[in-house]
């Protein structure tokens, strides 16, 4: 069985079938791209794969794991992150509490423990700050330590968003739309660390993205959808040359 | 300016940050020591009251500046802890017995508080909280084997291990100061840890909170157990403090006063508490004045400007008229909330920040330091 699987899955809001009987695998080390118009339902896909939506039909698998069920707040734990596209971050936090809130899934000290601020309280928070340190090193996010959210530049959130994802140390990280709304310098960091945080971490990604230039240079696979059902998959060239995902593109 | 080198992840951990952390509030705390040598016995009782209003201050921050979960709910916990101390304490149980187990039931009941308020936000999260505290006021009333009712119920003198600690002794106001450092340590604690940011992740974003693996029910009914049981270690030191109480004086205007102390003070920072409730407590004095003193002065100084004796005699009935009104208190209190939401968001707290950095700044500080840019919309649809 494939590294993570969606197995027929669909979404009803109301009428509108948000998500139509969509089916996908993505492999292991992979970086697996969904595209597709607007209101297509890819978020709503990213939203079903965290749990935060119930399906109407259709299963989930990751590492051979039925999780169709599996409660939202458990999801990090078996080791997927993801971020979100208008950005969800802890805004009137530091840079650095919502990194370390990145690293809750592995979280060990109990309540009594942390009111008393225990000894082994203090060794798992430098534990825990290490692996941050790590990802600010990789991210090169260093001078935003201990900069409020609030007051940070719209670019630099994005990548704190990778960042507190990357915390949480996932084998499947789900990227919404990671270039939306950067220049184009700042698209071209992104591309380079969507690559890395394969090659690097090893760690797979599936990603939903509208700039076409992106998604050629860094998507091994490419799925486009429109109204919530799967038009193409395939290489990205091979996805962009299908009738169907150019009439869609088109509006024809 | 201080610049601070950091070469140790210890050094982010630490409460006290640096050196000039340490004076102050080494200072401070001989300070608060030295107190009750140095001051009278009217101010003295006015200070432990700023204990007792800015540990219940802690407990608020906790719940609404940290987890973001508002309530009017406050003054029942405080009721809880209170006569679970007066009815333990009239059944011959010790104070270290009936402490820690007030602070046990409270924190109980507001966990129990807690559950349905997962399904509630805002103000509807308000409304539950005081419908609440109305149901415990009326249960205080009716169950008059344990609370005797409306009739109110005498607090002895509390007694540690056989020492009596008078509600007007020093030992007394030392009680109320370590139950206070405590609490603001347990906050402090609480806010460097998991548990703690796990409150603010719910209170910023609760969608990214559960996919970054909390789970927003259970850490929700943590802080309102939390929150609760501080809040009646609070209500056994009011009741012992009080010597009497009754029903009536755990009212919804009495959760106003604790909002109040978070809004005036800042909810963001656990110094808020103990700047808001030195606010409160002592307004009410001040309150007292205003009812008393204001129309006689008003009065005087009108017939010192010329009025007939009549005339100046009819002004004074007027303004303590006014100043006795029933609900001026409230009203007052109303509009000092007002003020503090539209012109000091972060309250007392937030204000002293600004004026720290402007001397630490000087002369480079602008204005626009602490305005809040707002980038981008959130839209509700993509989450
Ligand atoms: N919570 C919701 N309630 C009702 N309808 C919804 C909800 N969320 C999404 N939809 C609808 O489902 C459809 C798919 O939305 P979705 O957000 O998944 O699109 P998308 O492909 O991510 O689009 P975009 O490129 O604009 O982000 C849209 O028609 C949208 O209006
Ligand atoms: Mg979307």
């Amino acid at each position: 069985m494939s590294f993570f699987t969606v197995d027929s899955i669909s979404l009803q809001f109301g009428g509108l079938k948000a998500v139509d009987k969509v089916s996908f695998s993505v492999e292991k080390g992979e970086i697996f791209t969904i595209i597709g118009p607007n209101g297509a339902g890819k978020t709503s896909i990213f939203n079903l794969i965290s749990r935060l939506y119930d399906p109407t039909s259709g299963k989930l698998f990751f590492e051979g794991r039925d999780i169709t069920e599996v409660p939202a707040h458990q999801i990090a734990k078996l080791g997927i992150a993801r971020t979100f596209q208008n950005i969800e971050l802890f805004e009137n936090a530091t840079m650095l509490a919502n990194l370390l809130v990145g690293r809750h899934c592995h979280a060990t000290t109990q309540l009594w423990q942390e009111i008393l601020f225990l000894p082994s309280v203090r060794r798992a928070e430098k534990e825990h700050r290490r692996k941050v340190e790590e990802v600010i090193e990789f991210l090169d996010l260093q001078a935003y330590r201990e900069k409020l959210i609030a007051g940070l530049p719209y670019g630099v959130r994005k990548v704190v968003e990778v960042a507190r994802a990357l915390c949480s140390e996932p084998k499947l990280i789900l990227l919404d739309e990671p270039s939306s709304g950067l220049n184009v310098e700042e698209t071209d960091d992104m591309s380079f660390w969507i690559r890395d945080i394969r090659t690097e971490l090893g760690v797979t990604v599936l990603m939903v993205e509208h700039d076409m230039t992106l998604v050629n240079r860094v998507s091994d696979r490419v799925l486009a959808l429109n109204y919530g059902k799967v038009l193409a998959s395939g290489t990205p060239a091979e996805v962009q040359a299908h009738p169907d995902v150019i009439a869609a593109y088109l509006g024809a | 300016m201080r610049f601070v080198f950091k070469t140790d992840y210890d050094q982010d951990i630490r409460l006290l940050k640096h050196s000039g952390y340490w004076w102050s509030y080494g200072v401070l705390l001989a300070a608060l020591i030295a107190f009750p040598y140095l001051v009278g016995s009217y101010l003295q009782s006015q200070i432990v009251f700023v204990f007792i209003y800015a540990i219940v201050g802690v407990a608020l921050i906790i719940l609404t500046g940290f987890t973001g979960q508002a309530s009017l709910g406050h003054a029942a916990f405080l009721a809880i802890g209170a006569y679970t101390a007066g009815f333990l304490q009239s059944q011959g149980i010790s104070f270290i017995v009936y402490f820690p187990a007030a602070a046990i039931i409270t924190g109980a009941v507001g966990a129990m508080v807690g559950f349905p308020a997962l399904r509630l936000s805002g103000i509807y999260l308000v409304i539950a909280t005081i419908a609440f505290a109305f149901i415990v006021e009326e249960i205080l009333a009716r169950w008059e084997s344990v609370t005797h009712g409306n009739e109110g119920m005498r607090v002895r003198t509390l007694d540690f291990l056989g020492q009596p600690v008078p509600r007007d002794g020093d030992a007394f106001y030392f009680l109320c100061l370590l139950v206070l450092v405590g609490s603001i340590l347990l906050a402090l604690n609480l806010l460097r840890s998991p548990t703690g940011r796990a409150f603010i992740a719910i209170r910023d974003s609760e969608t990214a909170a559960k996919s970054m693996g909390i789970d927003l029910a259970g850490y929700k009914v943590k802080s309102f157990a939390i929150s609760a049981a501080l809040t009646g270690m609070a209500g056994v030191l009011f009741a012992h403090k009080m010597s009497f109480i009754s029903p009536e004086m755990f009212t919804l205007l009495l959760s106003i006063e604790f909002i109040m102390v978070i809004i005036i003070g800042g909810a963001f920072g656990v110094h808020g508490a103990v700047l808001g409730a030195i606010f409160i407590v002592m307004v009410d004095p001040f309150l007292t004045a205003l009812k008393d003193d204001v129309p006689v002065l008003g009065a005087s100084l009108a017939s010192s400007l010329g009025m007939s004796s009549e005339g100046s005699g009819k002004l004074r009935d007027t303004m303590s008229a006014i100043g006795s009104a029933a609900g001026l208190k409230g009203a007052i209190y109303g509009l000092i909330i007002m003020m503090f939401i539209l012109f000091e968001p972060y309250g007392l707290y937030g204000r002293w920040l600004k004026v720290k950095l402007f001397f630490q700044l000087f002369p480079l500080y602008k204005k626009a330091t602490f305005k809040r840019q707002k980038t981008y919309v959130k839209s509700e649809r993509n989450r």
